[in-house]
């Protein structure tokens, strides 16, 4: 049986960085992923903000992870090669009324630890961001807060923990705990048994039925709560900043954010859903969407829409372990209290993204804690490359990676120009892209205007060639999802 | 560094429309002409339409569409035309420079003196046309499975709902039939058809597959792969009635809701825009608002039938010819074409009156709506008719023409616009 010192269940951003801060050590990790690719859960549909931290209430673990995430994300982005942008975001007050609600947000960041927050004039506003509504009474300006592409900060991290010897296994669900005298011995999967001393529950949406397996808090519950996005073609609208709404008791409200990649987004909804896979996009998400949009941007149109999605926010009902505040809702993490070598990190939802380094830190501090060795490796490397982007290069760069490599000169996604050479490296990289959204969310092919009309048929064709399989086995997202059925006739009776 | 190469005329695609432009530009006597195509093989979309029904009107003959393309690729290559295939091009300038990228020449640079942009269109998408629920693998353009079928040889499922009555999606059904696949409806929001009437009659009622108007698709489900969509009905207001819902199972949805004029490109340049064709605003040169940049074919507005985009085409690459030959009037006059309700669009825009007196012009047209009994296409000039046509019936999915003949010289050079109206037959 595989032994290691150290299973992390889920390969999310959490799953990921918490592998990569404990890849610097001298243990033998392993990440099992019940899909076939990283970040394929909540950690490739959400807003992608670097939340400031004056949203979560003060004392609770949401807050202080929050502002110490907040930190980390500089270093991070050096040395792990990601976009992030410290672009700073908006709390927009439309009507006198919610005027009053700035300076209890405001106070309540300083209280926090939020550095910088400002509250801007009516003409400030408007001068920053002349479409907005009107009626716009004054903004919350904090500085700190930042956009990424959360799919890349989860594959860099995942590169550099597979660079320090982490391994990784995909398609891997894990079933139940194997444990020995109130401690873990092990984990069992739908692929056998894996033997180790810890674990790491970090399965997103589903913590809390791994922490059941366990036995522990059997009160706690993660409810899925839906958020639909609509991405806009840039050609038609474009904001170069993060504006919310003021927050209501729903949440954080539907905002607009711009992405590294250049769009931008409206989004999200805020809908509890039963099921942990009902990633669909619905009519009234979509009409909810067009009508609250209309408070911060009047005039903005659906039409603009080159792609919508949804995702599931792992919302827990957890009490903040702070018992001078009265709030369920908080972050969970812990050492399991009834058996050994187990710990967990659940219901990570807003502001679980910004927060996700520290949450890495905290794990291996809650390890260190526990009293297990960790040494350190004596040539740990912290950083990783990101491999070349077409788009982003000069026409003499280009012509460089051309002479290395001509497939870097053939275009296969027209709208956001990406490379077939970019596919290839992909699918060759360390954590090796097997199916068209893996390469979708690394590459970002297919996601223009077309929407993978031109690029898909070429991408699936460069997978088969590639990993030298038949058509039929190429996915779109791992088993079960494959674009091919058969040959045609002609093709089946080699008369082609 | 980056060489620079130059040619007399560009053409941007080498389907029907580039290869008319280039053969057309040769002929009429420029001396170097290339086609630059992202494809590895020139004709464009026309290969992987194997179907017949192509070059009625040009050369009278009933041909599959790669035998079509195939005439004029011949033709291209005895009028020595450069071909470079398997490039994508980058960039274009208004002073005509277009920044290419393939394999072996790497990113460069070319230099022409006279531009035909002949990218053709793309399918509507998914997203745009909002259809709620999952992301599954097995939902596609109509036209992204006819290549997979038609060109790779690939079957992208096994049982069909197409959404949409455009005619790639009709065609799809017979083709998909033929390969032994099932393809239980074609369901079409608009109380009448999107595509020609001919393909309804060959491609549907032959093959059994029932249309179904004014329904559309309220939900795709399916977590991996599609499992069933959800068919409702709509009322005249393309409202849904969630009552008429019905879960029809299938394991792949095809899409042909409509195509785009590729104009990615187009817009960089600086050209002006028809927001209603989403081509670009031409004459009936195919000169656009920007000196020496000709555009040809889909790029222009959505055809029907390809005979009409080779003319077209051809027209473009004789006046970009004209264009470097320096006996072209850029600032020659050129009146409106206004079109009245029910007529959505014309094109050309605009006429070069003084063009009259070498060749007829012909202007195309589509109707917002189909109008089921004998109508009269009037052209008229300040308020007098000068010439009219009879159709039996106008629709939305068939283009409605009208030729300007020479005759009209006179007539056309004396006034300050072109109407067009359609109205009934008494």
């Amino acid at each position: 049986m595989d032994s290691y010192d150290v299973v992390i269940i889920g390969a999310g951003v959490v799953g990921c960085l918490t592998a990569r801060f404990l890849s610097r050590y001298q243990l033998r990790i392993l990440v099992i992923e019940k899909e076939s690719d990283v970040g394929a859960g909540t950690s490739s549909a959400n807003s992608a903000l670097i939340h400031a931290g004056y949203d979560p209430l003060p004392g609770t673990l949401k807050a202080a992870l929050n502002v110490r995430g907040n930190e980390m994300w500089d270093q991070l982005a050096d040395e792990l090669d990601f976009d992030f942008e410290r672009c700073g975001d908006y709390v927009a007050a439309i009507g006198e009324d919610e005027f009053q609600q700035l300076q209890i947000l405001k106070r309540q960041g300083e209280q926090n630890g939020v550095p910088g927050l400002k509250i801007l004039s009516v003409d400030e506003i408007r001068k920053r961001i002349p479409n907005i509504n009107p009626e716009v009474s004054g903004a919350l300006f904090a500085p700190t807060a930042g956009i990424c592409d959360t799919f890349a900060v989860t594959i860099a991290a995942a590169e550099n923990a597979q660079m320090n010897g982490v391994m990784f296994r995909f398609d891997t669900c894990f079933e139940s705990f194997l444990v020995e005298k109130h401690r873990i011995v092990g984990i069992r999967t739908d692929r056998g048994d894996i033997r180790c001393q810890w674990v790491i529950n970090a399965a997103g949406l589903y913590a809390d039925e791994v922490m059941h397996q366990a036995g522990s808090h059997p009160e706690f519950m993660i409810h899925p709560r839906r958020g639909e996005y609509c991405v806009f073609d840039p050609a038609c609208f474009q904001i170069d900043t993060v504006l919310f709404p003021v927050p209501s008791e729903k949440g954080k409200g539907v905002l607009f954010f711009k992405t590294t990649h250049g769009n931008t987004i409206v989004g999200p909804t805020s809908e509890f859903v039963d099921c942990k896979e009902d990633k669909a996009v619905s009519v009234t998400g979509l009409r909810y969407l067009e009508e609250q949009m209309q408070r911060l941007i009047p005039g903005a149109d659906l039409r603009w829409t080159i792609a919508s999605f949804s995702g599931l926010r792992a919302s827990g009902n957890a009490i903040c372990t702070n018992s001078d505040v009265d709030y369920s809702g908080d972050f969970l993490i812990e050492s399991d209290k009834t058996v050994k070598g187990l710990i967990h990190c659940a219901g990570i939802e807003s502001p679980g993204l910004s927060a996700s380094p520290a949450i890495a830190e905290r794990i291996c501090l809650l390890l260190e804690q526990s009293g297990f060795e960790m040494i350190e490796k004596p040539y740990w490397n912290p950083r990783r490359k990101r491999r070349p982007c077409f788009r982003h290069l000069t026409n003499e760069e280009r012509n460089e990676l051309i002479a290395q490599d001509p497939r870097y000169g053939r275009i296969v996604c027209r709208c956001e120009m990406v490379t077939e050479g970019e596919i290839a490296a992909e699918i060759h990289a360390p954590i090796p892209a097997r199916t068209y959204d893996a390469i979708k969310r690394r590459t970002w092919c297919g996601t223009g205007r077309c929407q993978g009309g031109f690029d898909m048929i070429r991408v699936v064709e460069i997978l088969t060639r590639e990993l030298n399989l038949s058509s039929e086995k190429i996915s779109k997202n791992g088993p079960g999802s494959e674009f091919i059925f058969s040959e045609t006739k002609n093709q089946r009776s080699g008369q082609c | 560094m980056l060489t620079v190469h130059a040619y007399d005329v560009i053409v941007i695609g080498s389907g029907p429309a580039g290869l008319a432009a280039a053969v057309s530009a040769k002929k009429n006597g420029v001396n170097s002409v290339l086609v630059i195509d992202r494809d590895v093989e020139p004709g464009g979309i026309l290969l992987q339409c194997v179907h017949s029904g192509f070059g009625l009107e040009t050369f009278g003959e009933d041909l599959p569409g790669p035998s079509y393309a195939q005439r004029y690729i011949l033709e291209a290559e005895s009028q020595k035309i450069n071909l470079l295939m398997d490039t994508m091009v980058l960039d274009i300038t208004s002073d005509f420079v277009v920044t290419v990228s393939n394999e072996t020449i790497g990113v460069q640079r070319l230099q022409a003196k006279a531009i035909v942009l002949a990218m053709g269109c793309r399918e509507r998408s998914r997203a745009q046309i909002r259809i709620p629920g999952t992301r599954p693998a097995g939902v596609y353009t109509a036209g992204t499975a006819q290549r997979w079928v038609n060109v790779e040889g690939l079957m992208p499922g096994k049982n069909f709902v197409i959404l949409g009555s455009g005619d790639i999606g009709m065609i799809m059904a017979r083709r998909l039939s033929l390969e032994g696949a099932r393809v239980n409806r074609v369901v079409e929001i608009m109380p009448y058809l999107n595509g020609l009437s001919r393909n309804y009659v060959q491609c549907l009622q032959d093959y059994d597959i029932p249309l179904f108007l004014n329904h559309t698709i309220n939900k795709i489900l399916g977590k991996k792969r599609v499992e069933a969509v959800e068919v409702v009905r709509v009322d005249q207001n393309r409202k849904v009635q969630p009552e008429t819902a019905e879960i029809i199972p299938c394991d792949t949805l095809l899409l042909s809701v409509g195509l785009i004029p590729e104009n990615e490109l187009t817009r960089k340049i600086g050209v002006s825009m028809d927001p209603i064709t989403g081509g670009a605003i031409v004459d009936n040169c195919f000169e656009t608002s920007i000196p020496g940049i000709f555009v040809a074919g889909n790029v222009v507005h959505v055809y029907d039938l390809v005979d009409y985009v080779s003319q077209d085409g051809t027209t473009a690459g004789k006046y970009a010819a004209s264009f470097i030959q320096c006996n072209w009037n850029s600032n020659r006059r050129k009146i409106p074409v206004i079109v009245e309700e029910p007529l959505r669009y014309v094109v050309p825009q605009k006429i070069c009156p003084d063009t009259l007196r070498e060749s007829a012009i012909r202007l195309l047209m589509r109707v917002s709506y189909p109008m089921e009994y004998p109508v009269q296409v009037s052209l008229f000039t300040d308020q007098k008719e000068i010439l009219n046509k009879t159709y039996p019936y106008v629709r939305p999915g068939e283009m409605v023409s009208i030729q300007i003949p020479k005759s009209a010289y006179d007539l056309i050079m004396a006034s300050q616009e072109v109407r067009l109206k359609v109205l009934r037959k008494e």
